[in-house]
């Protein structure tokens, strides 16, 4: 059984058609792509998938729970985070305090409001863990506002991950960051523990085919093609869509 | 009965002179602007020293008090609102909050704490009876003036080509910048007329709704029902909303006095958490 | 890795520690007992004011909620402490102290859902809609309230069966003290707690925060209630030390005053609104010697220079200051140990 399942996901504005009939299936543990040429809709689909979006029509079913009509905050609960395109981070606070936030509300201490945000060593603990995974540590106290790109970008994977998803979205996680600090990143995605099955957006061909086991194909918002990444490669269909897209982009 | 409706419809009326520049400060800038009853009062006291103390004819004074408060409303944009847009909103609220009091302060030092009167002409006294409504010679004036002025406006913002670069920059500034449109003098003249119409409003209102150096502080809450309830993407809206708020204040005070203002503000807080866009506002589903 | 996990443990709780600054503060608080008896009934009137302003900054510094309504929890808890008082139905001040706080609580849970629809506008309507409601109401029901001549004949029993209020306002300021610091110790818990920390996560980016599992609505839902229990107390405090309770209490000069008080002492570190009151009634007292009329002229006109010259610059200026004495303190105590702290506070 898969993970995570879309049936028929549909979103409209207005008259525009954003994503429709999308159906998905994320196996347990894999490495899933979700590529398509720009204004495909993937990150529609992903808004929809976490709740910042509900969806005009189907249904998106996490562990075999129909989560369509669940609060984003309520699907994290369930298992499910997602980063952004553009970063999403609490400027004001250090990463330390970020993480330990995102910890601390997974294990239920979010509603304490009388003892100390360090004062539970179960909290702490995973902090630890966490900040030593994204290599954090050497900036954990600093300003998250002042942090170097590369390090904002760990720091929003690891607030993903410090939800403890089963199933983790990445959207673009590689995007804008420069070539310097691009090894540490990759080599952090590629180490994060195989239970946890990540659903990623990526537009780097580079990244999604070194790291993806299972390729989907979104192309006006419909998905296209769906398979091993071989298989994807080989499809000429694809290939004309991004031989279209680079065609345009020439013009 | 009909006459209530009438003096509802005049009070509406004179409400939405005075609060109609503050909707489009608020759709233009997103400028939360507390201090706008300040220019009201303003141009009543502005008729108050002219009609009382110099003895200008009323028909006069009403005119000057419209260009004393515009340029009056000009200066200050030019030089203190300006430097406030970009800022938060509670910035802008504590700012004009800050207005606000200097103008009651001040205004209490020079023309004293006391009701003031303008001395209206006698033409303009007593009613006229028509079919057994009882219409009052000044409210009828009110609605003919403000109708007018609401018609011009109209005309304004539809017609010329000063509304139309209005309408874009309220739509999108940045597109509005993008087309050549200079949005801050765009603005500028806006805020003015805005303020000088609240200036007329305060002028021609002093009669109905009293005039003493709390003015600003007094209405303020009715100018943010009238535009909150209205929207701020047309003047349709705040100007529906005003007669409604109008008519349904009159009323109110006529067959509930026990309740007072007290309705008014449960309809407000009662439209907001319906609508919290406003009653008359385009649905913006983006 | 050991010193790491020491490190982080240690700062997240170093965070919520006392430093000497804040020690000295509040032990100089206290000692205004003994040093300043002559001035009590201002610093009474300071003390009210100081709290009212920490629970404006409960929902402005830390949950970024704009209001122009605060007074109406000060006020309808003034009331309602008044009225008990009055005809007897709760005698002791400091169970009628919880009461009235309850009240206003209660009243900040039922409105919190109207505030937190909707934009700033909005909420400034919403928030300064129910203050005037709750005025004209107070107004109307002068057979309850006295209406503008205000709540007369409140008499309030001693504290505790034991401690009579006096004329001076020394047994009044030994009271509103003990209650500011102890609602000051909680909302330091609360602000931090991991219940604080994720306000103050959602202020900053309300979309993270629903995606890592907060639910931003009931945090929010729970700090306004908690700033509306604050205020309510606030308001009850002035009703008990003076004995009386007039409409003045739900004006909106009191939630635009208050607005002033937390700017000058600045948003979002606590004593924000304490230094605040004590700088704005200092004012006060001196500006109303000279000019007691157009005292508010001076209030708008420091209102705007303050936009003017911007928030920020004066935070600054509020933050250099702090910093200065933190070394003075520091320096004069010279005895690091006993406050349990080897270094400075980060803060």
């Amino acid at each position: 059984m898969p993970i995570l399942e879309t049936i028929g996901l549909e979103k409209r504005f207005g008259g525009i058609i954003a994503a429709q009939d999308v159906t998905l299936a994320v196996e347990k543990g894999a490495r899933h792509a979700l590529i398509g040429p720009n204004g495909a809709g993937k990150t529609t689909v992903i808004n929809l998938l976490s709740g910042v979006l509900k969806p005009t029509a189907g249904r998106i079913v996490l562990e075999g729970r129909d989560i369509t009509s669940l609060e984003p905050h309520e699907r994290v609960r369930l298992g499910m985070a997602r980063t952004f395109q553009i970063n999403q981070l609490f400027l004001d606070l250090t990463p330390l305090e970020t993480i330990g936030l995102a910890v601390a509300e997974r294990l239920g201490a979010g509603v304490d409001w009388w003892r100390p945000v360090g004062s539970r060593s179960a909290v702490t603990d995973e902090v630890v863990e966490i900040v030593e995974r994204f290599h954090l540590a050497d900036v954990m106290h600093e300003r998250t506002a002042i942090l170097p790109y590369g390090k904002q970008r760990l720091l929003e994977i690891a607030l993903a991950f410090a939800c403890r998803p089963h199933v983790l979205l990445l959207d673009e996680p590689a995007a804008g960051v420069p070539e310097a600090e691009r090894h540490e990143l990759l080599a952090t995605i590629a180490a994060l523990p195989a239970e946890v099955t990540v659903l990623l957006i990526e537009h780097d061909m580079d990244l999604v085919f070194s790291f993806a086991d299972r390729i989907s194909v979104l192309v006006n918002g419909g998905l296209f093609v769906d398979g091993a990444p071989e298989e994807v490669a080989r499809d000429p269909r694809v290939k004309a869509v991004y031989l279209g897209e680079e065609l345009v982009e020439r013009i | 009965m009909l006459t209530i409706l009438f003096d509802g419809i005049a009070y509406g009326m004179l409400l939405f002179v005075l609060a109609c520049g503050l909707s489009v400060t608020l759709g233009l800038m997103n400028f939360i602007n507390l201090a706008h009853g300040a220019f009201a009062m303003a141009g009543g006291y502005c008729t108050v020293v002219l009609v009382n103390r110099l003895g200008v004819p009323f028909a006069l004074g009403l005119p000057i008090a419209f260009v004393v408060t515009a340029v009056l409303g000009g200066l200050l944009e030019r030089t203190l609102y300006v430097h406030v847009y970009a800022k938060p909103h509670l910035d802008q609220v504590l700012f004009t909050i800050g207005l606000v009091f200097m103008s009651v302060a001040a205004t209490d030092y020079v023309m004293g704490s006391s009701q003031q009167f303008v001395q209206i002409p006698d033409a303009l006294q007593g009613q006229f009876d028509v079919f057994g409504i009882g219409m009052g010679k000044y409210r009828l004036l009110i609605i003919v003036i403000c109708g007018l002025l609401t018609l011009a406006l109209q005309l304004i913002l539809s017609k010329t080509r000063f509304g139309s670069r209005l309408r874009a920059a309220v739509d999108d500034q940045r597109v509005a910048r993008g087309l050549g449109i200079n949005v801050g003098a765009v603005f500028g003249i806006t805020f003015a007329v805005g303020s000088g119409l609240a200036g007329l409003g305060g002028a021609l209102g002093a009669e109905i709704l009293g005039l003493d150096p709390t003015f600003p502080l007094q209405y303020m809450i009715y100018f943010l029902i009238v535009v909150t309830v209205g929207g701020t993407s047309s003047i349709t809206g705040p100007f529906l909303a005003s007669i409604l708020l109008g008519v349904g204040d009159v009323a109110g005070k006529y067959y509930v006095p026990t309740l007072g203002a007290f309705a008014i503000y449960a309809i407000m807080i009662a439209v907001l958490i319906w609508r919290p866009q406003g009653l008359f506002a385009r649905s913006t589903a983006r | 890795m050991a010193p790491l996990a020491d490190d982080v443990a240690g700062y997240l709780k170093r965070r919520a520690r006392w430093s000497a600054v804040e020690i000295a503060f509040w032990v100089f608080a206290f000692a205004t007992i003994w040093l300043l008896p002559s001035k009590h009934l201002i610093l009474t009137e300071t003390a009210i004011l100081a709290l009212f302003a920490l629970s404006l900054d409960l929902i402005l510094g830390y949950a970024g909620i704009i209001s122009l309504g605060q007074a109406a929890f000060f006020g309808v808890a003034g009331y309602f402490s008044g009225l008990v008082a009055k005809y007897g139905i709760i005698n002791e001040p400091v169970v009628a102290l919880l009461c009235s706080g309850l009240v206003a609580a209660a009243l900040g849970f039922v409105t919190s859902f109207l505030v937190l629809r909707g934009s700033d506008l909005t909420r400034l309507m919403v928030t300064l809609g129910i203050s005037l409601m709750l005025g004209e109401l107070a107004n109307r029901y002068s057979n309850i309230t006295g209406g503008a001549d205000g709540l007369q004949g409140v008499t309030i029993a001693p504290i505790f069966g034991k401690f009579q209020f006096d004329l001076y306002g020394h047994t009044g300021y030994v009271y509103c003290l003990t209650v500011l610091f102890i609602c000051f110790v909680i909302a330091r818990r609360i602000v931090y707690s991991p219940f604080g920390l994720s306000l103050r996560a959602v202020k900053g980016n309300a979309l993270r925060g629903d995606a890592i599992g907060i639910p931003v609505k009931w945090r929010l839902v729970a700090m306004y209630t908690v700033s509306a229990g604050f205020a309510g107390i606030a308001g009850a405090l002035l009703t008990q030390t003076t004995a009386f309770c007039s409409l003045d209490v739900l004006s909106l000069n009191r939630s635009a005053d208050l607005l002033l008080v937390l700017i000058i002492g600045g948003t979002g570190y606590l004593y924000g609104g304490l230094i605040g009151a004590v700088i704005y009634k200092f004012m006060q007292d001196w500006i109303s010697t000279m000019t007691p009329q157009y005292w508010q002229f001076w209030i708008g006109l420091i209102l705007v220079v303050i936009v003017l010259v911007g928030r920020e610059r004066i935070g600054a200026w509020n933050e250099g200051v702090r910093a200065a004495l933190a070394r003075l303190v520091a320096h004069l105590v010279a005895r690091p140990a006993v406050l349990g702290s080897a270094a400075p506070d980060r803060n």
